[in-house]
């Protein structure tokens, strides 16, 4: 096994245990930390695949800026343990063989052309850098990618006008 | 193969060699940390008309390692009801990052002149190409060692400072982002050591630092108050210690740590300072640049000139400290400091002494430039009052990220119009 594929499974486990235990955790902290470990450890995979900016972009999105704020809410709300219960009616019978579909899909696909996927990631280095990120976002993806900030744009309005509402009251 | 691959194939000489460069790099820190404790309560005690530590070892000079002693030797408590895995946890996680940081930073220009079984020794741990974007994604972690410690020890007074903490480095991290943001479009990479080569100062001086110089781009002044500023809120340091304030919350986030995971606080605290230190350092003043063109050579001495006069002054100084242990002690270390200046300056007679000063012009400039920076966060301790919490979410919200992002549209107007014409 060359050290890469080691460095890859040990991530790959460690995202796997962190998304466990944050549905497994009964105390909100515990699993919002879980989560971190997850943002963390995907991270280490992109900057495996050798996409950096994105690897540091998750970091700092993702595992710092977003899970502060899951963090700082559950300490505001100083929220306690929470009682596991069964499972809903909707997930055994709706949620449980969606999942399962869905991952046997993600396998199927993976089992077609995995030497494809695998590859495609390590050798085009151009594609993942932050050069070529940026050089993409802004000629070829310039569109989708203005039209993502105009929703993000009208999600922070949405949220400012319902704070503000119900300030008034 | 990318960076990471290729790490993962290096030989075993790289291995022991990085090694060996980072537990030579802890150890320096650390010990500059110690003594950065001393350093800022003899300016402080200086600015209030005291005299400051001068009780243990000749003026308060071993106070740091009493300090270390006493921090190992006191009884470790941990209060009832604490969150056990989180609560240690915390300093843990404070420590690390803020000793994480240092990897990336660059100390000096050159390799040393030989190798370790082939291998070329340079003045950092790692470069990586997105050294700065590294440091950023540190601190961005950096904020749970603080929010995790307020919260995991089940009290009032840490739950209300770990809070505190957790709204004022989310808030102050965005202005810190945006204000380099004018150095990297001037850099043109994220990479620590391109953006230091980018402001040589060989032919203009300190003129074409990133601070003064209008060649490709804009003077980053701007950017710079807002970056250090924001900083100094990052590193929760007078004026913007609001998560410690210790007339409101005794001691903040830190209440109920005891004994060495309060000092693992307290360090990660120091470390987070010099990291500061030499971004501004690195990102604004030149780096290792020295302020004078290349062709003033006689500006390489200026090492020696601080060093003699400081050396004999401690050797006087020291042949009439009171004591018999500083009468021993001091003496001899002017002596030393001394005669490391006179050697300096024998370079201009002797060969090799003269290729050991040019090598340490790099270093001698950056640490100059830290120090002065780690002076003005004690400076500011000395002299600002704290601010209220609404002033410090309006200084951040509508002062500093505003000004920022229109210094990141000048700079990035000017770029453009630069690589136009």
């Amino acid at each position: 096994m060359s050290p890469a594929l080691f460095v890859f499974f040990l991530l790959a486990a460690l995202a796997v245990i962190g998304a466990l235990s944050l549905i497994l955790q009964k105390h909100p902290i515990h699993s919002a930390l879980s989560l971190i470990v997850v943002m963390v450890s995907l991270a280490g995979l992109y900057l495996l695949l050798g996409a950096e900016f994105v690897a540091a972009v998750q970091i700092i999105v993702y595992g710092g800026a977003i899970m502060v704020l899951f963090v700082f809410v559950i300490m505001l709300l100083n929220a306690s343990a929470e009682e596991h219960t069964d499972f809903s009616k909707l997930a055994k019978f709706g949620g449980l063989p969606l999942a399962l579909a869905l991952t046997g899909l993600l396998a199927a696909a993976m089992i077609h052309d995995g030497g494809s996927v695998s590859n495609s990631g390590g050798t085009d280095i151009t594609l993942a850098s932050t050069s070529g990120i940026s050089m993409m976002l802004f000629s070829t993806f310039v569109y989708p990618f203005e039209l993502t900030s105009f929703l993000i744009l009208v999600a922070i309005m949405g949220a400012l006008v319902l704070a503000q509402r119900e300030k008034k009251t | 193969m990318n960076s990471v691959t290729t790490f993962l194939t290096q030989d075993g000489g790289f291995w022991v060699l990085t090694l060996v460069k980072i537990a030579l790099l802890l150890f320096i820190v650390l010990t500059v940390n110690a003594y950065l404790t001393w350093f800022e309560r003899k300016v402080v005690a200086l600015m209030q008309s005291r005299v400051g530590p001068h009780r243990v070892g000749p003026h308060g000079l071993l106070q740091p390692a009493a300090d270390g002693l006493k921090f190992l030797f006191k009884e470790d408590v941990m209060p009832g009801g604490v969150d056990k895995f989180v609560y240690l946890l915390a300093p843990f996680l404070a420590l690390t990052l803020a000793l994480a940081s240092l990897a990336v930073i660059p100390f000096g220009p050159n390799p040393l002149p030989f190798r370790f079984f082939g291998h070329q020794i340079d003045l950092f741990i790692t470069n990586p190409s997105i050294g700065l974007l590294v440091l950023f994604s540190i601190t961005a972690l950096g904020v749970y060692g603080v929010a995790l410690a307020g919260w995991a020890s089940n009290s009032k007074y840490p739950l209300l400072g770990g809070l505190r903490s957790s709204a004022q480095m989310v808030s102050y991290e965005l202005s810190m982002t945006m204000s380099v943001v004018g150095v990297l479009l001037m850099a043109n990479s994220f990479s620590l050591t391109d953006i230091i080569s980018q402001q040589d100062s060989s032919k203009y001086g300190l003129l074409s630092w990133n601070t003064f110089t209008f060649h490709g781009g804009f003077p980053q002044v701007v950017g710079f108050l807002c970056f250090f500023i924001s900083a100094i809120a990052e590193t929760n340091r007078v004026p913007f210690d609001l998560p410690e304030a210790e007339s409101e919350l005794v001691a903040g986030f830190h209440t109920e740590y005891s004994s060495f995971k309060f000092a693992m606080f307290f360090i990660a605290e120091y470390t987070s300072m010099i990291t500061v230190s030499s971004l501004c350092a690195i990102l604004f003043f030149g780096g290792w640049n020295s302020p004078f063109p290349a062709t003033w050579t006689f500006t390489h001495y200026i090492p020696s000139l601080i060093l003699i006069p400081s050396g004999l002054w401690v050797l006087f100084d020291g042949l009439k400290y009171e004591t018999i242990f500083g009468k021993l002690v001091l003496p001899v270390v002017g002596t030393v400091i001394a005669g490391i200046g006179a050697l300096l300056l024998a370079g201009i007679w002797i060969a090799p002494l003269h290729d050991v000063n040019e090598y340490i012009q790099g270093p001698f400039w950056l640490l100059s430039k830290i120090l002065s920076f780690l002076f003005f966060y004690v400076w500011a301790r000395g002299t600002l009052p704290r601010f209220r919490y609404d002033q410090l979410m309006n200084i951040g919200w509508k002062l500093l990220l505003p000004v920022s992002i229109a210094n990141v549209i000048v700079t990035a107007a000017f770029v453009l119009f630069r690589s136009a014409s």
